[in-house]
């Protein structure tokens, strides 16, 4: 097994030997021996690259096995772990968004409630301080002991409407907890896919170096670069606090529009 | 004071719209891209229009320039409301003449404080 683990120090060693050896052959003036040496080199070259396409078909075909994807069956019955995953932040989408529109429901029904309770109570509180001031009739007195007592009912019926809105907007503040369950499996999954696709692209870079393959990084770079255009919007930047290209807050857009003289 | 509220996303539009209204402005209309906005913009007589930027469709940042290229809209006073937070993409929307800049997550307080600023600088 060590020997298939570390092909690269086999090869370099063979490498290494023949080399001597044909140097040795070429001071001695032994032509023959040297021709010889040469096609040694080539095979131990050729046998390193096949090794190394063999391992590299192997870990595609276990990273296909571990994606869980069959390209001979592409509407198979059981999904891909991928697009299980597809799936499951759909769901958070579809949770999240519930919740919110759950709460806002939630706040728009008791809004007007707090705002009319709060208004009577500013009236009635004007009129009882008139009372206080003895510059009520009798007659108006009654009428505000009557307005008081329906409002002491609608507190309390209101109240209670109200303490139930509240604990439904607890309640719809569990997607949290099934949502935060979801994206912690998907993350362990796109770290795996990372993992497993880092592995064959380390398998990939043993077929170039023995090969004598070699990539222009520059030209990918480019390309890369090209691919990112700012005006099509990034969404929600993690970590704003430690870069320096990124507003971190609503003071930074304020300096940075005032400094463009806005 | 008629408001278009543009957001691909309908909780956001919802969270705007209900500050909104507490501010006073209940003449509200939503759309949720660039693409369905224009046409609303061109047809009907909004005052003021508040984005996001990252939509599907028309973004934000194109809508804003579609805007001013109108010579019927070019003065129309616009709020963004994003969370593009790049400080080149802030300069972007200054360049294109956005006339507020608001970053998500935002609060009632400075959603408040931002329209107040471009109405008083309209009106002035």
């Amino acid at each position: 097994m060590e020997h298939d683990a570390f092909p690269q120090d086999d090869l370099e060693s063979t490498l290494k030997n023949n080399a001597r050896q044909l140097v040795d052959s070429l001071e001695r003036g032994n032509f023959g021996e040297a021709v010889q040496m040469i096609n040694e080199l080539n095979k131990a070259r050729d046998h390193g690259l096949y090794l190394e396409v063999g391992k590299l078909t192997r870990e595609l075909h276990s990273a296909i096995v571990n994606f869980q994807l069959d390209p001979r069956v592409p509407h198979a019955k059981e999904v891909s772990q991928i697009s299980d995953a597809t799936e499951r932040l759909n769901y958070v989408v579809t949770m999240t968004e519930k919740a919110a529109n759950r709460t806002m429901d939630l706040v728009e029904q008791s809004a007007p409630l707090v705002n009319d309770l709060s208004s009577e109570a500013s009236s009635l509180s004007a009129d009882w301080g008139r009372f206080m001031r003895r510059e009520l009739s009798a007659e108006a007195f009654r009428e505000l002991a009557k307005r008081m007592e329906l409002f002491l009912a609608r507190s309390e019926r209101d109240g209670a409407k109200l303490s139930g809105h509240l604990n439904d907007i607890l309640l719809a503040q569990d997607y949290q907890d099934l949502t935060g369950q979801v994206i912690k499996r998907v993350t362990q999954l796109v770290t795996d896919v990372e993992s497993n696709l880092l592995k064959l692209v380390l398998m990939a870079s043993q077929v170039d170096r023995f090969a004598g393959i070699k990539h222009d990084h520059s030209i990918l770079r480019a390309e890369q670069v090209k691919e990112k255009q700012p005006s099509h919007g990034e969404g929600p930047q993690i970590h704003a606090d430690k870069r320096d290209d990124v507003a971190s807050n609503q003071d930074d857009v304020d300096d940075l529009l005032s400094s463009l003289g806005f | 004071m008629k408001i278009l509220i543009v957001d691909d996303f309908s909780t956001m539009r919802r969270i705007i719209k209900n500050l909104l209204r507490d501010l006073g402005f209940t003449n509200t209309a939503e759309a949720d891209d660039g693409t369905t906005a224009l046409p609303m913009l061109q047809s009907g007589s909004f005052d003021f229009l508040v984005t996001d930027w990252n939509m599907p469709g028309m973004t934000g940042i194109d809508l804003l320039r579609a805007v001013r290229a109108d010579e019927r809209l070019k003065h129309l006073p616009v709020l963004m409301v994003t969370a593009e937070a790049k400080r080149d993409q802030i300069i972007e929307a200054a360049q294109a003449g956005v006339n507020g800049y608001v970053v998500k997550p935002f609060t009632a307080q400075v959603l408040k404080e931002k329209i107040e600023k471009i109405f008083e600088r309209v009106n002035g």
